[in-house]
């Protein structure tokens, strides 16, 4: 096996070639959107799904929305991520009658199946939060909502902060799976590298290296955030 | 001022408060006492609807708090209330956590009035009699403004106006506390409920907060404790209520209680305590 020419072919593909404007424009691109925005919306769905799971259910809306939420995430924690994009491309949307690109697709399939999981990470911090804080606020006048949203919640996301930036670190790694539903993402590109020459050594390790930098980069990131966040943890 | 009828709560099937009436006056200084499980918290948590009670009356300005129909927020800013665990907001700062209730609460206010105005506005044109536009004399600002002097005012009647930018972690108990006592004033209510407010601090810290109390009861402010400092409660209560089994077991002046106390039970729980 001689591994000099195998990287010096990757070499005239990826740089000579201009093989790495594909990867980074395009593949690195499509990665980071479907994650980020996949997360966004995700911490949206979660924060929802999250709030109707620790309403107080003494009527019969909230009670009907939980069952709602729980057939949900039941549904998207119950299967793989894989068999959601296959659902969602090739059974729903044909059955719904619309076009939805595949990279859309990606984007709303991750978005939904994070909300699942995103839902229960934040349940759990705002559940970690102690109670008296509600009831503090509530003693003031405050309604349950006001109270939530300016006292509990803020104090939950910062309780969270490390298990969201799993949750991100593991929707950047799962968007190696996009290429099922024909959406390029950093895998697709390297196997696109790969294909010129049937020679897959070196682009599969150069694409390990850069799944690695994105996700050293996020923690770097989540660090800095939650030492912002422990602002009121500190003595000053 | 509080007019409590027959009020009842149960958890399932356990009945904590059996049917307790009593009255509260205007300017009036009541301590609870009695053994734990008696359900003294209970029944000063059922005042402000903490705990929805299951049965009875509270009435508190010619409304019955123990309807669920009755908007209780509204009723909760005249009603303070002070707890064991202090219960500062964490994540806001000492000025933040004073400000925030009495601010948010007008500015809602402002936003209703300003939604009204725009809406009679609309109206009046059609109208043959115009309805007069609601006056609007403050602002966002003038309110936040307003709520910090309020609050610093406050900060400065305990000594802690330097304590103003840090966070509740930085505190000590009786800071806390105290800082917790001010935040109920900011909203300037009509009676406090103070729920063992010493019971969680260190001995140290205890006189600092009862003294807090005492002055907030010399300044004639209506209260309500549930407290386990007999002493306190001889020397600030006007009235003090003996709870036992869910129920008013004896109620009277400190002389009548301390001094006097007919009850059985009374008089064996006095035997402990003091």
């Amino acid at each position: 096996m001689d591994i000099g020419y195998k990287f010096k072919v990757f070499w005239e593909l990826f740089a000579i070639n201009g093989g790495w404007k594909q990867v980074v424009f395009v593949g690195l691109m499509n990665t980071l959107k479907i994650a980020i925005l996949g997360l966004v919306i995700g911490i949206v769905i979660g924060t929802l799904i999250a709030s109707v799971k620790v309403m107080p259910k003494y009527k019969r809306l909230p009670r009907v929305l939980d069952k709602i939420c729980t057939v949900y995430v039941g549904f998207f924690r119950g299967t793989p991520l894989v068999v959601q994009l296959l659902i969602a491309y090739y059974v729903m949307w044909p059955l719904l009658g619309i076009t939805i690109s595949s990279l859309n697709t990606c984007i709303i399939v991750f978005g939904l199946n994070s909300g699942a999981y995103v839902s229960e990470v934040m349940r759990g911090g705002i559940m970690s939060v102690d109670g008296g804080q509600m009831e503090a606020g509530r003693s003031l006048g405050l309604n349950y909502g006001e109270t939530m949203l300016k006292i509990v919640v803020p104090q939950a996301v910062k309780n969270i902060l490390p298990t969201l930036g799993n949750e991100f670190i593991a929707l950047i790694k799962d968007t190696s799976v996009v290429s099922f539903v024909a959406a390029t993402d950093l895998y697709k590109t390297f196997t696109e590298i790969g294909n010129v020459r049937y020679e897959y050594f070196v682009p599969y390790l150069v694409m390990a290296l850069f799944y690695i930098v994105l996700v050293v980069l996020i923690t770097i990131g989540v660090k800095l955030m939650e030492r912002r966040f422990a602002k009121s943890d500190r003595n000053n | 001022m509080i007019e409590i009828t027959d009020l009842s709560k149960k958890f399932g099937n356990l009945e904590v408060l059996k049917k307790i009436t009593t009255t509260i006056h205007d300017g009036e200084k009541v301590c609870i006492i009695g053994p734990s499980g008696s359900g003294k918290s209970t029944f000063l948590r059922c005042i402000n609807c903490m705990e929805d009670p299951t049965g009875g009356s509270i009435i508190f300005e010619g409304e019955d708090l123990a309807d669920m129909r009755v908007d209780i927020n509204r009723h909760r800013e005249k009603i303070g209330m002070v707890f064991q665990q202090f219960n500062l907001f964490n994540n806001k700062n000492v000025i933040d956590n004073i400000m925030l209730a009495p601010v948010h609460l007008r500015t809602k206010k402002l936003k209703k009035a300003k939604q009204t105005n725009a809406m009679r506005k609309f109206a009046n044109v059609f109208r043959k009699n115009k309805l007069p536009l609601i006056e609007i004399k403050e602002t966002k600002a003038s309110i936040k403004e307003d709520a910090r002097k309020h609050a610093f005012e406050l900060l400065k009647r305990i000594g802690l106006e330097e304590k103003a930018y840090v966070y509740p972690s930085t505190l000590s108990g009786g800071q806390k506390q105290r800082i917790a006592i001010i935040r109920s004033l900011a909203m300037n209510p009509k009676v406090i409920l103070f729920d063992e407010p010493t019971s969680a601090l260190d001995p140290e810290m205890v006189g600092e907060v009862l003294d807090l109390i005492k002055t907030l009861a010399a300044e004639g402010m209506t209260m309500v404790l549930v407290t386990h400092e007999m002493g306190f409660a001889r020397e600030v209560a006007d009235r003090i209520i003996f709870m036992c089994d869910g129920q008013i077991t004896e109620e009277g002046t400190p002389e009548e209680i301390f001094d006097h106390p007919k009850n059985p039970r009374l008089q064996q729980f006095l035997k402990c305590v003091l």
